[in-house]
């Protein structure tokens, strides 16, 4: 260690005329989110296991699924829909879960367990910066994931994509909707993560059982009647139903046992999980690990 | 007693007061920092340190007391009280995917007026390691990095916990240069260690913290007043050995080769002489009402 170059640092501040003359100004709220955001990416990009399991995952069950079960026409009977085309929705929307929900509720259980929140909060980082900082990460890592998964299932297994303005306003509708309730409740989620270690042992069930539920790996309107009852309180369920709505065509209605797209309940569910999420996420919130204060 | 609103008082605590449960881990501390100063808080494990210095960095709330840190009570302070202060916590192993030039390159950015992040590299010995991600540097290495993030930030009030656990003999001498480097610049420093040697070495006083209140402080040089730092001379006289606590090691010397000369011996039989170091005045201090109720003339160092 050389202390030269602090000395070095201290000559340069013999110039200013002292401590007062200090800029106080303290770096605004939505620059330190955007930084935030590209710390939190480059950990997100550089942790091999939420690389895999977190954003490579639904690519891969993708993949699995449309090679197992073929992408041959004539599976659904008369209407013109592969099994590809049929699971693209539910892995989108298990991309926007994982990447939100899964993704924020352990990197915050973990951040804390190991004491960086701590030491940001000695910072005067701002908590809010903090938390775009997550937002922007969770938004640009759904959204490469989401292009990852079109582009694997349009060129691996000609899914078409849709054409009209209207079906790409409700899968931004639904996209964002997702993700947001999906990183709020994340945040929310991992207050009741007591280590960082246990964290994806916690959460992986919970998503892998709403996936099961859900309408991700099996045809939605074959699953029991109750489970599609049970699935219905969770938002991954109407996430999935959404993207189906985006990028299967209009005579795939038979396939839902509503018979509609249900937009309205879709928004509503989506939204209702936001506020909640957001509240209690708010409420609970803690920098310290529960042993430390 | 000084008001706390004196520009050159950083640190002013009196009556603090905290309980975990039954268990009542500050109980009356009162201590001041003043602007400058590097003080060292010293005690064993559970005396209360670190829930104090957590207190004054605010991460922690207190029963009762009052408690003002850089002329704001740290429990409501904001953001802009925050930016004055530099935070080393025990160590930990956090945002280990980031390299070293990438952390220090962040926390630089959070602060209104940050030093140089090539210079705070430097001054901690990272430059070979820049570009080495956290998790792959050595605990002592890992510790200097979390320095750099303390300090980058230019704190006017850096608190040190335990900074150099892991460290060399070598880069602990190094650590010391730099904390003396940023106090000639005008940072004061709250330091807790474990290592007297380090405290003796750094700090203008010392604080001896057990039981949840300081039993003792002052310079290195007096703590546990003129007592405890007598010298003891110590010899062996009919196959038992013999010590004295003294403020005149000569004369008491003095006295023994001219007693011993009169029996033929040139030389004294065992002789030592020693000043007693920080870590015995410590103990000694730590031993409390034992140490107090011995004799004062026969003190143990037995060391």
């Amino acid at each position: 260690m050389s202390t030269t170059a602090v000395t070095t640092t201290s000559t340069t501040r013999e110039d200013r005329p002292g401590r007062a003359a200090r800029p106080t100004a303290l770096p605004g709220v939505l620059r330190l989110g955007l930084l935030r955001t590209r710390y939190e990416l480059r950990a997100f990009f550089r942790d091999r296991m939420t690389l895999i399991f977190v954003f490579i995952y639904p690519v891969l069950m993708l993949v699995i699924f449309a090679t197992a079960f073929g992408t041959g026409p004539g599976s659904f009977g008369e209407l013109d829909l592969t099994f590809p085309q049929y699971f693209l929705p539910g892995m989108i929307a298990t991309g926007v879960m994982l990447s939100s929900f899964q993704n924020v509720a352990t990197s915050i259980a973990v951040e804390r367990d190991e004491g960086a929140l701590k030491r940001l909060y000695g910072t005067p980082l701002p908590p809010a910066s903090y938390f775009l900082g997550k937002v922007g990460q969770v938004l640009v890592a759904c959204v490469l994931q989401v292009a990852l998964l079109l582009v694997v299932a349009a060129v691996a297994f000609g899914v078409p994509l849709p054409t009209d303005a209207g079906r790409w306003a409700t899968f931004a509708w639904v996209f964002v909707l997702g993700a947001a309730s999906g990183a709020v409740c994340g945040v929310a989620f991992s207050s009741v993560l007591r280590s960082g270690r246990g964290a994806s042992a916690v959460v992986t069930p919970v998503v892998l059982v709403l996936q099961f539920i859900s309408g991700v790996f099996f045809q939605f309107d074959q699953l029991p009647g109750w489970m599609q009852s049970l699935a219905s309180v969770f938002p991954l369920k109407w996430m999935a139903q959404g993207m189906r709505s985006v990028f299967l065509p209009e005579e795939a209605l038979v396939l839902e046992p509503s018979g509609s797209w249900q937009h309205g309940v879709t928004a509503a569910v989506l939204a209702a999980y936001l506020v909640v999420g957001l509240v209690v996420g708010v409420r609970t919130f803690r920098w310290l690990r529960h042993d430390d204060h | 007693m000084t008001t706390s609103h004196s520009p050159a008082r950083v640190i002013e605590v009196t009556g603090l007061h905290k309980r975990y449960g039954d268990k009542l881990a500050v109980d009356g501390v009162d201590l001041h920092v003043d602007a400058g100063e590097i003080v060292a808080v010293l005690g064993p494990n559970g005396a209360g340190k670190t829930t104090t210095v957590e207190i004054l960095e605010g991460y922690r709330h207190r029963d009762s007391g009052r408690v003002h840190v850089l002329g704001e009570d740290p429990q409501t302070a904001g953001l802009a009280w925050r930016a004055r202060l530099g935070i080393v916590l025990q160590s930990v192993n956090d945002m280990a995917e980031a390299t070293v030039e990438e952390l220090v390159r962040h926390f630089a950015q959070l602060y209104p007026d940050p030093r140089d992040v090539d210079d705070v590299i430097e001054a901690v010995g990272l430059v070979e390691k820049r570009r080495t991600r956290a998790q792959n540097l050595s605990g002592g290495q890992r510790r200097r990095l979390d320095v750099a993030l303390g300090i980058v930030g230019r704190p006017e009030l850096l608190f040190l916990d335990e900074p150099t656990t892991g460290f060399d003999p070598e880069a602990r001498h190094a650590f010391w240069d730099l904390v003396l480097t940023l106090r000639a610049e005008g940072t004061t420093i709250l330091l807790t260690t474990h290592y007297l040697e380090e405290a003796e070495h750094l700090a203008d006083r010392v604080l001896v913290v057990n039981d949840g209140h300081v039993i003792a402080q002052g310079p290195p040089a007096s703590l546990g007043g003129d007592q405890a730092h007598r010298t003891s001379v110590r010899w062996t006289e009919h196959g038992a050995e013999h010590a004295v606590a003294t403020d005149t090691p000569t004369r008491v010397v003095a006295e023994l080769a001219t007693r011993f000369a009169s029996l033929g011996l040139s030389e004294v039989p065992g002789l030592r002489v020693q000043r007693p170091s920080l870590e015995e005045i410590y103990l000694g201090l730590l031993g409390g009402a034992a140490a107090a109720a011995a004799d004062p003339e026969l003190m143990e160092v037995d060391r």
